[in-house]
């Protein structure tokens, strides 16, 4: 038990109590500004175009995205319903940062072990993590084909990030640990093994945080070009038909989608952290 | 301990023959070490001195295998090291814990490494963490507990593999002054105690007097060995006096103020 949970634990003092409810205070306080942010902006968004300050047609309102979500809910013969978008959308996402992420230890794993391969590919690399990935839409729609383009986009957009900074937090973990294992006879592949890698987990959940955010914007662009379905299609579709609400509503969901995954990482993040 | 002897002299455990390292990089070659020569007896506690940057910890490593020589050779009970052995511990200047891993974990390491037996490992483990007063910290992590402890450790995870040779690499420097004398003597007595054949480095040369029966003098860079001396206290009656003894006995100043001259400390810049 470390000192603090003692302290709690034995009947704290006066002062102590004070500073602990005055922390909390500040917490909440938090907490609070950062509802009242969110709730001044949707009140805008929903004050502005009703009072006619900005033209409704361009921005749809908060209170008309629930009953668009109810019509978009259930499957048409011309469409299916909104969560089957949503869950395509999600999948493509979720294939996307574990190829990224897969190939990406991979890959830094093999620049780590030959340097001289690292050498000579790191300014190629660079260069391609440099590149605007969304230019190749078009590309990957004709080489690989609606659905394999958006998976191709969502890896291709952060696979380059991955390697780097995976590789790069391979390079951070402390060379005197790697000493301390070849002290003990360590092969290459031990070292590897039991001390790159999971000396380098904070960094791969570094990675996994951008990776998540970056294919599913991958995936949100491939689906403009490729698809018929999609959360990303369906703001496609929107806007060509002038109906606001269903892109505001599309937009919303991937926020909601984004939030979620966010939480998840951090939540795992957390578990990871806590044996450290 | 097994001593084998050779025309009546016991062979050493450890023996540096015309040892030279040279480092290279592009802006030029360094030279750390020149013709080291030195014999190490078994259950000999051998400190080596000099000032930082005159190749002490490179001949450490030259010695437990991680580096290879330029030219010359390292005997471990007559064999030439080639790469590191079984035989070498070699306890480096921070405890290096894995974070990630628990007391217990770390401790077993080594043996995790070279493959050995992990049950028998783990029983050892836990004796030596037990005997080193961190019996109830098996299951805790690194940062949990603090510098002495984790130095403590960092002896269980060497010792856990059984060398019979254990190097020292400064293995106090990051420590505060109290601990650091009272970790050094707790692990003079334990190495004396289990008869390991012990190289320590340092530039302290109170803690070379204190803990080590003979002390090394390497001269600036390149390194070389410059003199030998045997360290005995006749007054602790032919009895191994502990480092706190030792610092106390009438004999201490003698050596240190030999030491420091040889050691021609200048206060650079």
């Amino acid at each position: 038990m470390s000192k603090v949970e003692l302290m709690a634990a034995a009947g704290a003092s006066l002062q102590y109590r004070e500073w602990l409810s005055h922390e909390r205070r500040a917490r909440l306080s938090v907490r609070g500004a950062q509802l009242a942010l969110l709730l001044v902006f949707l009140v805008l968004w929903e004050v502005l175009p009703k009072a006619q300050i900005v033209n409704p047609l361009f921005t749809s309102y908060p209170s008309a995205l629930w009953p668009t979500f109810l019509e978009l809910l259930p499957d048409t013969p011309r469409q299916p319903g909104i969560l089957t978008h949503t869950w395509f959308t999600v999948f493509a996402t979720i294939i996307g940062f574990t190829a990224a992420m897969v190939l990406g230890i991979v890959i830094a794993a093999a620049l780590w072990w030959w340097n001289g391969l690292y050498k000579v590919l790191d300014p190629y690399l660079v260069v391609a993590n440099a590149m605007p990935k969304t230019a190749f839409v078009p590309i990957f729609y004709i080489w690989l084909g609606a659905t394999l383009s958006i998976y191709g986009m969502s890896l291709a957009i952060s696979l380059f990030i991955a390697i780097l900074m995976i590789y790069s937090g391979f390079q951070g973990v402390d060379p005197n640990k790697i000493k301390l294992a070849q002290t003990f006879g360590a092969t290459k592949a031990q070292v590897l093994t039991k001390v790159i890698l999971p000396g380098s987990i904070p960094t791969l959940i570094a990675a996994l945080k951008v990776n998540v955010g970056l294919s599913l914007v991958g995936v949100v662009v491939g689906e403009f070009q490729a698809a018929n379905i999609g959360l990303g299609y369906l703001i496609q579709y929107g806007s060509q038909i002038f109906k606001l609400n269903i892109v505001m509503t599309a937009i919303t969901i991937l926020a909601i989608v984004s939030s979620v995954m966010y939480l998840a990482i951090s939540w795992l993040e957390a578990a990871v952290m806590r044996r450290r | 301990m097994p001593i084998a002897t050779v025309g009546g002299a016991i062979s050493p455990k450890v023996e540096l023959r015309g040892l030279h390292m040279r480092y290279f990089s592009l802006e030029g070659e360094t030279e750390a070490l020149r013709d080291i020569n030195l014999s190490v007896a078994p259950g000999e506690f051998v400190a080596i001195i000099g000032q930082s940057g005159c190749g002490k910890s490179t001949l450490l490593s030259l010695i437990s295998g991680i580096l290879k020589p330029t030219a010359g050779a390292v005997l471990v009970d007559g064999k030439r090291v080639a790469g590191p052995t079984r035989k070498v511990g070699y306890m480096l200047q921070q405890d290096y814990l894995f974070e990630w891993r628990t007391i217990l974990e770390n401790a077993v390491l080594g043996a995790e490494i070279q493959g050995a037996e992990m049950g028998k490992a783990r029983t050892r483990a836990k004796e030596l963490l037990t005997k080193y007063g961190l019996g109830q910290f098996l299951h805790h992590l690194p940062r949990q507990l603090s510098g002495g402890m984790r130095q403590r450790v960092a002896l269980a995870r060497t010792l856990c593999t059984e060398p019979d040779v254990v190097l020292l690499d400064e293995p106090f420097s990051a420590l505060d002054s109290q601990t650091r004398l009272a970790l050094a003597d707790e692990i003079t007595e334990i190495l004396r105690r289990e008869g390991k054949t012990t190289i320590l480095v340092t530039h302290d040369i109170a803690e070379a007097i204190s803990m080590s029966e003979r002390v090394i003098v390497l001269s600036r860079r390149p390194g070389q060995i410059k003199s030998d001396h045997s360290i005995c206290f006749p007054s602790c009656a032919g009895r191994r006096p502990t480092t706190f003894q030792a610092r106390n006995a009438p004999e201490f100043n003698g050596y240190f103020n030999t030491l420091w001259q040889e050691l021609e400390v200048h206060v650079e810049g």
